[in-house]
Formats: structure tokens, C-alpha cells, sequence
């Protein structure tokens, strides 16, 4: 090859390599890219949240033009909760402006936190990643409301303890087991549980299953079966929730005592047949799709095949509205900082402002039509995460139904523990930049 | 002391004075073992007539069991359901399995003969991630529940009272290591007493002898990645009754790695002892030593067993010997 077409060659490969002039980079949209997905081992669980978040914010573009006026461009990027895929993910989308990033994965969000800063793209992890993110004053630009995984499991003690017929003393001398992927994200609230055990005397027995394992769980159910627990606590994703569910039926274990955090589907338990009648999950916000909003979702995207819901019937289960939820907040983070910023195309910088003020009431959920869908959200500028309550609700063999009243977390207890956890970061990190960003008088 | 007491006594002890969970960790080991050698069996199919290490066995695993489900499904959604259907659809999933291996000996086998081994693994790869994103875009990416009844494949438990306790036998776990038996004695049998059978056993033994008498590459080969198919079918059915069918078997289908480093790659015979050793030294492993690590040693456990044998029989369990003229 000559030089003139080794010249030619490398002026080819240069134009073709150059990112596309992407959408959001013009003066009349925002770009919101959603880290989703729909393929390999964690798709069971994925899937249902990508449709929910992605038919929302179709749904705001197509009735109402998207938000204050400008329409929002919603891309997919598929990580296949695999970190490295997320972390390329994030590199694709950073050229193109996005006004925040989902990852959608504890492992993804981890390397992501202290990134957020230095390229000025707020990260929702909403109700995952890291549990100490939720201090604003060291995390300016991480947000994971509404509850940590720390808040969750005290939640869940609580509601043991009330099974029992009391306060958090009804746990000493309780064994509970802690079944959990033996990942990021299952072991996010080991030193809670480990402070806690020991504070509230109760014997914890811990059963971490592999991700290679997640469909061969007989070992831990095994041990479960020797311990003996007095209660179960599963942190799964994936094939590892229904799994877990169909072992316990096989193990024999009280169902009325197998609780999970809020990521099961209806999925999960029902492959654990008649017998799964009795699992609990945590939970925030409604199951269902009897809401004007969900209604609308029906008739201007699903009806109008722009979901990619494998069928109708997915619309409102417990996944789905997760990914709604988690939508709802990102539309109203835009909201927000339009108001706050003047900008009707927001930047990252102004969504930041805009979760730290964000202010979801009853009045605002009836105006979107979301009446008692959820409880309300307010983040402030030093609380990134608003430690809300959640309830449990249990499977009835058909679906989950509410059965206990809103639980607030231990916050004495947890809000010490977030504090040095979120310091000790900074300093395993140091130097950690010290938060420069101004508080709205707002938050 | 107390560290030594845990490793070298204690497992011991807890085994006397729990035999049923000894029994019952042995029977859930037992039939780990018995799907492991299932996914192992089909990689040594492949090997032992192609010569190839066909890393697409996981995924074939998940295809087939997701074509199966899949195929249901469509029937079910048309008004068309029960065993009837689901037969139909185990019909049309191995007739599906067969156009595979038609389409992977046409395109893939064929034109790379000749080729060093490294390139036919390799090419095996782009296999695995055809038929996942194929399995994806047809079937969708979600967990399907097996359609175990239709299938008429039993549900519940045998809960036996003995040793002083109780041992629970799946009735799935009992149906599948039976249909797992019968499967690898049949496949014995058709290498044993068919022609068939004697050809796969001669292009084994020398591609460039077996061509000399007549026999077809192509055809042999065909047959061969239809019966590793098969194969995957038969343990994605039985995996996917006791799970789901998902991808994530495919990682579970990885278990045949260290299965096939003890039994070698060429044994049938070592497939089934080597998934015996490796099911049933995983579980012994996760339940009596795994608590003094925390647990979770089940996912590398396999390996370093695997390991241990390799250090006196690098050529595996009933792999042939390596024998090397200097």
C-alpha cells in the first residue's frame, strides 16, 4: 500500500470513527441515557425495570412533548449487569451530555461515584449502590433515594421484631440467616449486619451464593437446613430470587419467615409453585397499573407498540413500576432544575440542583397521576436519599398484597454507621474533593 | 488448634452425629454430578469425533431448553396448549437441534477442516455468542418456568425418615438422574454395538483412516453435534425443572470445565465419575468446610479438586495416556 492510500485510509478510519453528532447535543433536548439489561444471567430482573423506565419517559415525549417543552432523548445502553460493559457504557454516553446516568448495578455505581464529580454527571442509583452515598456533603453528585440497602435490612429486623411482639430487643438470641449474591451489591450491608448483631445480640449466619452458583443453591440451603435460622433474609438478583425461593420450598422453611429486600418479581416466587404462598418482599410503592399515569403509558406507548413489554400484562407488576418509579424521578429531577436553573435544556450540573431539591408530595403525585402510588420523596443538600419507610408485602400464591404498615428504618442506628462509612471512603480515597457546589436555599 | 480441630475433626464429627445430612448432602451431590456429567458428555462427544473443545456445550444448554419453552409458549398463545403441545414442541426442539449441527458442520466445520485446533475453538466462540443473541432476539431475554407438567415430569418430594432424621428426595432430582442414566447408557450402547456408533469411535481414533474406509467426515460429524444437541436438551429440561430456564445455565453449564480436566476430554466413562467427584466433593466441601471461610468456596472448590487429580494424572482420570516420542 502506497502512502497517498495509507493516507486516504487513515483519513477514512478518522471520519468514521467520530461519534455521531448525537441528538441531545442540540439546543431543544435533553439526553438521558438508561444503563439497562435485557440479555444475559440478570435479564429476569432487567428486563421488566427497562420497560418500566424507558415506557415513562416515551410516554412523557409522546403526550406531552416531553418535559417543560423539550423533548427528552432516552437511549439504551446494555451492560448486561456486567461492570466493564456499564463502565464502556459510561464512557459512550459521557461525549453526549447526558443530565444524569442510572447504572442500574452496586457494581457498575461503585466506579462510577468518583467519576461523578469530575465530568459533572449526577449518578441515580436509586434504592442500591453504595448506602454511604447518601451523605450530600461527600457525595454531591450521588443520589440513591428512596432507602439504602442498610435501611432496608433494619426494616426487615424491625418487622421480625414485631413478629416476635415487640420492639428490636425481641432479636437477642434470634439466629438470622442472611442469603445473599456474593457480589457488590450483596455485600454492601455485611458491616451493618456484622455492628448490629452484635449490638442487638441476635447470631447472624451468613450464606453467600456465587454468581455461578445463582441456579445451584443447594450447598447454602443445606446449611440453612442444619442452622436452623429463625428467620431468612435474601439480598438476591436474577436467577438467584427465584431460585432461592424454589429452594426454600424444597428445604421445607417457613415461608412466613423468608424475607426478601425489594427486588423480587412476581416471577421469582411464583416458580416456587403453591408452596411460595407466604414470601415477603420490602417494598415502597404500589403494585398494579390502576393509575391515570400507568393509563396513560398504556395508551401512548404500549398500545401503540412503542414498549418492547413482551406482554400487556407486565404493566404494573412489581419490576415494572420499579423502573416507572425510578423514571418519575429522573423526570422529576429534570422538573425541578428547569425551575430552579431557568434552563429549559438542563445541563448535569443543573439536574444535581435539582435532586437535591427534589420535593415529591401527595398533591404531586394525584397531578401526575400516581395518586398512593409511593410515599413522599424530599432530598435535601446534605441528605441524598431521605431514608423513607417501606412496607412488606407478601406473596398470596397470585400476587403480592401489602400486609404491614409504612416501617422507618433504624436511623439511630444506621445514620452513625452511614457517617463513618461515608468518611471512611473519603479518606481510602483521599484526597477526596471537599464538596464545593452551593446548597439552594430550597434544600 | 481450635483451626485444626475445625478442618481435620469437627466435619467428622458433625457427620456421625447428623448422618441424614450426611445422606442428604451425598444425594444432592450425587445429582450436581449427575447434570454435571450430562453438560460434560456432550463437550467429550464433540471432542472425541471432531476434535474440537466446543465451548458453545453452556449455551446449547440454555438454546435448547429456551427453544423448547419458547416453541410451548407460541403454541400456548395460539390456543394451543397441554401435553400434546408440549410434546409437539420437544419434537420440533430436537428436529431445531439437528438443523444446528446441519448448519454448524455446513458453515463452520467444513471450512475450517484442516485448520489448527485453536481456530475451530475459537470459532466455537462466535457460535456461543450467535446463539445467544439468536436465542435472545427470538425468545426474549426473561426466565421461562419449564413446562414441567406437561411434560409430565414429577413434582414434590419423597421425605424418607431414616438415620435419625429425615432425607428429602426431589422427585425432579430422582427423575432426572434416572433419565440421565438411561441417556448415558444409551449413547454406550449406540458407540458400542451400532455402525454408527463404530464409525464415531473410528474417526476418534484417525480422521485420515476412517476417510480411508469410507466413512464421512461430514456425516459423522453431523451426527455427532445433533447427539451433544440432544444432550443439551435433555439437561437444560432437567436443570431448567429445577430452576428456570435462563441464561444464566450457561454460567451453571462452566461446571463442566473442571469435570472435564478430572475425567479427561476423551471419556465417556470419565465424564460421568469425573461429574460424580466434582458434584458430590463441591457440596461435601460447601457444607462442612465452606462455614469456616465464610461459605461460597463451592464455585473454585471444583477446580482445585480438578487440580489436585491433574498433578497425578495430567491426562485425567480415563483420558488416554500421553505418550510423546522424543
Amino acid at each position: 500500500m502506497s502512502l497517498k492510500h495509507w493516507a486516504y485510509a487513515l483519513a477514512a478510519a478518522t471520519v468514521l470513527s467520530l461519534p455521531a453528532i448525537p441528538a441531545a447535543q442540540a439546543e431543544d433536548s435533553i439526553y438521558v441515557p438508561l444503563f439497562t439489561y435485557r440479555t444475559g444471567p440478570f435479564a429476569g430482573s432487567g428486563t421488566p425495570i427497562a420497560d418500566g423506565m424507558h415506557d415513562y419517559l416515551t410516554m412523557l415525549n409522546e403526550r406531552d412533548g416531553g418535559i417543560g417543552g423539550v423533548k427528552l432523548v432516552i437511549e439504551e445502553c446494555e451492560t448486561g449487569y456486567d461492570t466493564k460493559k456499564g463502565l464502556e457504557c459510561y464512557e459512550s454516553v459521557k461525549p453526549k451530555h447526558p443530565v444524569m446516568v442510572n447504572p442500574w448495578s452496586t457494581g457498575i455505581t461503585l466506579p462510577l461515584i468518583p467519576k461523578a464529580a469530575v465530568d459533572k454527571i449526577p449518578v441515580l442509583s436509586m434504592a442500591y449502590g453504595l448506602s454511604a452515598s447518601a451523605k450530600g456533603d461527600i457525595f454531591p453528585w450521588v443520589f440513591n433515594p428512596p432507602a439504602t440497602y442498610w435501611d432496608g435490612f433494619t426494616q426487615i429486623l424491625k418487622y421480625i421484631a414485631a413478629q416476635e411482639g415487640g420492639g428490636v430487643e425481641k432479636l437477642k438470641g434470634k439466629k438470622i440467616g442472611y442469603i445473599f449474591l456474593d457480589a457488590s451489591f450483596g455485600r454492601e450491608p455485611l458491616p451493618l449486619i456484622e455492628s448490629l448483631s452484635k449490638e442487638l445480640g441476635f447470631e447472624a449466619k451468613l450464606y453467600p451464593v456465587a454468581a455461578a452458583d445463582m441456579q445451584n443453591q443447594s450447598s447454602q440451603w443445606l446449611n440453612v437446613r442444619r442452622d436452623r435460622p429463625d428467620y431468612m433474609i435474601l439480598y438476591g438478583w436474577g436467577a438467584l430470587n427465584s431460585t432461592a425461593v424454589k429452594e426454600a420450598v424444597k428445604t421445607n422453611y417457613p415461608m412466613e419467615k423468608f424475607i426478601s429486600i425489594w427486588w423480587p418479581s412476581e416471577d421469582d416466587a411464583r416458580g416456587g409453585g403453591d408452596k411460595a404462598t407466604g414470601f415477603k418482599t420490602l417494598n415502597w410503592h404500589a403494585v398494579g397499573a390502576n393509575f391515570p399515569l400507568i393509563a396513560d403509558i398504556q395508551k401512548y406507548v404500549v398500545d401503540k407498540g412503542k414498549s418492547q413489554v413482551s406482554s400487556k400484562d407486565k404493566v404494573g407488576q412489581v419490576l415494572y413500576n420499579r423502573g416507572v418509579y425510578n423514571s418519575m424521578l429522573i423526570a422529576e429531577a429534570i422538573r425541578t432544575a428547569q425551575k430552579v436553573s431557568g434552563h429549559k435544556v438542563v445541563t448535569g450540573e443543573d439536574v444535581r440542583r435539582g435532586l437535591e431539591d427534589l420535593n415529591i408530595d401527595a398533591a404531586r403525585y394525584k397531578e401526575m397521576g400516581l395518586e398512593n402510588f409511593a410515599g413522599p420523596v424530599k432530598l435535601t443538600c446534605a441528605d441524598h436519599n431521605g431514608h423513607f419507610s417501606t412496607f412488606i408485602q407478601r406473596w398470596d400464591g397470585k400476587q403480592y398484597v401489602k400486609v404491614s404498615d409504612y416501617i422507618t428504618p433504624m436511623t439511630d442506628k444506621v445514620e452513625p454507621l452511614l457517617e463513618a462509612d461515608a468518611k471512611a471512603y473519603a479518606e481510602k480515597n483521599a484526597p477526596w474533593p471537599k464538596r464545593t457546589e452551593p446548597c439552594d436555599k430550597a434544600s | 488448634m481450635t483451626l485444626l480441630y475445625s478442618i481435620f475433626v469437627d466435619p467428622f464429627v458433625q457427620m456421625v452425629q447428623m448422618p441424614d445430612l450426611l445422606a442428604q448432602t451425598l444425594w444432592e451431590g450425587l445429582v450436581s454430578g449427575v447434570l454435571y456429567a450430562l453438560i460434560a458428555l456432550g463437550f467429550v462427544l464433540i471432542f472425541k469425533a471432531s476434535g474440537v473443545f466446543n465451548f458453545a456445550q453452556g449455551i446449547m444448554v440454555v438454546f435448547s431448553g429456551l427453544t423448547l419453552v419458547g416453541l410451548y409458549e407460541k403454541f400456548a398463545a395460539a390456543g394451543f396448549s397441554g401435553p400434546l403441545a408440549a410434546f409437539t414442541a420437544l419434537a420440533l426442539a430436537v428436529l431445531v437441534m439437528l438443523i444446528l449441527a446441519m448448519v454448524i458442520e455446513r458453515t463452520v466445520l467444513r471450512p475450517l477442516v484442516n485448520q489448527p485446533d485453536i481456530i475451530l475453538f475459537m470459532a466455537t466462540f462466535g457460535v456461543t455468542y450467535l446463539l445467544i443473541g439468536f436465542g435472545e432476539m427470538v425468545f426474549g431475554g426473561d426466565p421461562k418456568q419449564m413446562i414441567t407438567d406437561q411434560l409430565f415430569l414429577p413434582r414434590g418430594a419423597y421425605d424418607v425418615a431414616m438415620l435419625g432424621g429425615h432425607v428429602s428426595f426431589q422427585k425432579i432430582d430422582i427423575a432426572a438422574t434416572v433419565i440421565a442414566s438411561l441417556m448415558i447408557a444409551g449413547l454406550a450402547i449406540f458407540f458400542q454395538k451400532t455402525r454408527i456408533g463404530r464409525a464415531l469411535r473410528a474417526v476418534a481414533d484417525s480422521h485420515k483412516a476412517a476417510l480411508s474406509v469410507g466413512i464421512s467426515l461430514n456425516q459423522i460429524w453431523v451426527i455427532v453435534w445433533f447427539a451433544a444437541g440432544v444432550v443439551a436438551l435433555v439437561t437444560g429440561i432437567m436443570w431448567g425443572a429445577r430452576s428456570d430456564v435462563s441464561f444464566a445455565l450457561q454460567i451453571v453449564a462452566l461446571k463442566a470445565f473442571p469435570v472435564l480436566i478430572l475425567g479427561g476430554f476423551t471419556s465417556v466413562p470419565g465424564a460421568i465419575v469425573g461429574g460424580l467427584i466434582i458434584g458430590i466433593g463441591e457440596k461435601l466441601g460447601e457444607f462442612y468446610w465452606g462455614p469456616l471461610v465464610g461459605g461460597g468456596i463451592e464455585s473454585w472448590l471444583a477446580y482445585v479438586i480438578a487440580l489436585l487429580f491433574l498433578l497425578y494424572r495430567p491426562q485425567g482420570l480415563f483420558g488416554d495416556k500421553i505418550i510423546e516420542r522424543i
